[in-house]
């Protein structure tokens, strides 16, 4: 391979001209629509209504920020959305974290049961129906643990966890076991703290799914307060009008005529996804290492 | 019988912590299974599921005879065709790309903007569309200034599966090809070095070398493709789509939301769907698991 390096850095060939090319082009596809985005939010009315808000800014006009500040709702949305995050992700871990450890043991009776159980639930489910109608049931209409619950465990995510831990030495394991310590101290004491970079990722992974829910909040939630924000973001974009007409009494909509719907929509979205950026370098870092590459073949 | 009793007393800790585990199983995916018995029932609310009376097949019989249904049926065998013609095939090629890119600094940058917008949901993602494909949206402002006449790209439902295939391959196809990306990365570099020596060209390794050690990754991403063929996307179309474009954008999932909670069909012919549609996934899955097999690669199950 770094032979192969060498030789090519002396001269640029033609496919290397056409496969930059392309790339490129693919990078500058998939920034622009982002950056227009980001654009459009602080941009002023009169450059929106103009239609001109292009390619460099032409205003930097924070209302649109500061009037999803101030909205009780989307301060709601968001306490939800955190809620749901933080302690989603931290009830996601701990079932995932047990249920693999557990299950990257062989030998004890039940376990390929529990496996082919385990892995049935990925290629047939009850369908929404059913599913709406148990949940129902649980008395999980209207209560913020059904956006945790019901995907306390992303199987696939469980799959890799049991993939890392069967790569663990079991020397360590044997040494403590000799010490006297039980599987629950093992797992605490030994295997947890050697597995921090796995852990750390699929945290991240759980993180990022649970603040992007939003289809159990629009399924499961008719008080519109425990929409969240995703869901509200749902709202403001295809239902604009009503929104608007049911919020804002005394907010700055009415009273500036500023604030164009174009801008408060793009501001939304950028709030939306501003978290996802910041842990994105974080993210990236570790699936390109191949954490995900054992879990294909679950 | 005593000795499993004393083998599961050994492993007591072990069970304790599975159960979690299989609390989350049993509660959130197997109890709803059996509300599949829905779909023979007629739902009487205050009876729950157990209770309701059963009508054998009058709600597959009510389902068939609804022309939403059928034009939805037809719509997600059409979507899920075009994707695994366009945007499987695509996520191939571009990991093939960066794989040529012969500088790792490039190649990481690459794989980081690609990847970005997996991580982003469809609903941030159609407010990106909306904005940047609407009537006074940016891709309408550059038609315009080339003096072509503007387009309703998102209430044409001549171009709704054109704009599913491709968005879809924007946020996905960076994360589509990561997988394949590690796979090649597993590839021995002395395979190239020998194909050099027999004095194999760029191209002639690509095909000798690099495609041979993905093809079993790709196998099993097209079964799971097939296996899916009956969902059709589900979280995309319901962001994008509106009744401008259900004639071809309209899927099963969609359909079954809107009238289960919307149009007012039963729970019981909703449930109907829902299982018809299981099934088939199911069967499809086997069939391309069994081809896969039959073809001499290695199945998922």
């Amino acid at each position: 391979m770094a032979a192969q390096t060498v030789k090519r850095r002396k001269k640029i060939s033609m496919p290397d001209v056409i496969i930059h090319t392309i790339l490129i082009l693919l990078t500058i596809c998939t920034i622009f629509p982002f950056y227009n985005v980001v654009l459009m939010s602080f941009s002023d009315s009169v450059a929106i209504s103009k239609q001109i808000v292009y390619l460099i800014p032409t205003a930097f006009d924070f209302s649109a920020y500061s009037y999803i500040l101030h909205e009780p709702r989307f301060l709601n949305a968001f306490l939800v959305t955190i809620f749901v995050t933080v302690v989603g992700t931290l009830i996601n871990m701990l079932v995932t974290l047990t249920g693999a450890y557990v299950l990257s043991k062989s030998g004890f009776p039940g376990r390929k049961a529990v496996m082919s159980g385990i892995l049935f639930t990925m290629f047939f489910n009850g369908g929404l129906i059913p599913f709406y109608l148990t949940m129902k049931n649980y008395g999980l209409i209207n209560n913020l643990f059904v956006m945790i619950l019901p995907v306390a465990v992303n199987t696939f995510y469980m799959m890799i966890c049991i993939a890392f831990f069967r790569t663990l030495p079991v020397a360590l394991e044997e040494s403590a076991k000799i010490d006297g310590a039980n599987e629950i101290q093992i797992l605490y004491k030994v295997i947890l703290p050697i597995s921090k970079p796995m852990i750390a990722t699929i945290a991240l992974f759980y993180a990022v799914d649970r603040w992007n829910e939003w289809w159990f909040g629009v399924l499961f939630m008719t008080d519109v307060n425990l929409l969240p924000l995703q869901a509200l973001l749902r709202e403001l974009l295809t239902n604009y009008q009503q929104l608007l007409t049911s919020i804002s009494v005394s907010s700055v909509v009415s009273s500036s005529s500023a604030l164009q719907p174009e801008m408060l929509k793009m501001a939304v979205l950028v709030v939306s996804a501003l978290p996802i950026v910041c842990l994105y370098p974080f993210l990236q870092k570790y699936f390109t290492k191949g954490v995900m590459i054992g879990s294909i073949k679950g | 019988m005593n000795l499993l009793g004393k083998e599961m007393y050994k492993h007591r800790f072990l069970y304790i912590l599975l159960l979690p585990t299989l609390l989350f199983y049993v509660l959130f995916q197997y109890v709803p299974m059996y509300g599949v018995l829905l779909a023979f029932k007629e739902y009487h609310i205050r009876e729950g599921i157990l209770s309701s009376p059963w009508v054998g097949l009058a709600n597959f019989r009510e389902l068939v005879n609804q022309s939403d249904f059928w034009q939805a049926f037809t719509n997600t065998i059409i979507i899920s065709c075009g994707r695994i013609i366009f945007e499987f095939p695509t996520a191939i090629i571009l990991a093939l790309l960066i794989n040529e890119v012969t500088k790792e600094k490039f190649k990481k940058f690459y794989q980081t903007v690609y990847t970005f917008p997996h991580f982003i949901s469809w609903v941030i993602i159609s407010g990106i569309m909306f904005n940047f494909l609407s009537e006074s949206g940016v891709l309408n402002q550059i038609i315009a200034s080339f003096g072509f006449d503007k387009q309703t790209f998102m209430t044409d439902p001549g171009l709704f599966r054109p704009i599913l295939f491709l968005s879809s391959m924007w946020k996905e196809i960076g994360w589509s090809a990561i997988i394949y990306l590690a796979a090649i990365a597993g590839i021995n570099p002395e395979l190239y070095e020998a194909a050099r020596i027999d004095g194999a060209n760029r191209f002639q390794q690509l095909m000798a070398v690099t495609w041979p050690s993905i093809r079993g990754t790709a196998a099993i991403l097209m079964i799971l493709a097939v296996g899916n063929a009956m969902n059709g996307g589900f979280e995309q179309v319901f962001n994008l789509y509106n009744p401008g474009v259900y004639e071809t954008g309209d899927i099963i999932d969609t359909y079954l939301y809107r009238s289960a909670f919307g149009d007012g069909l039963s729970f019981g012919v909703t449930t109907a769907v829902g299982l018809f549609k299981a099934v088939l996934n199911f069967i499809l899955l086997y069939s391309a698991n069994f081809m896969v097999k039959r073809l001499g690669g290695e199945g998922l199950v």
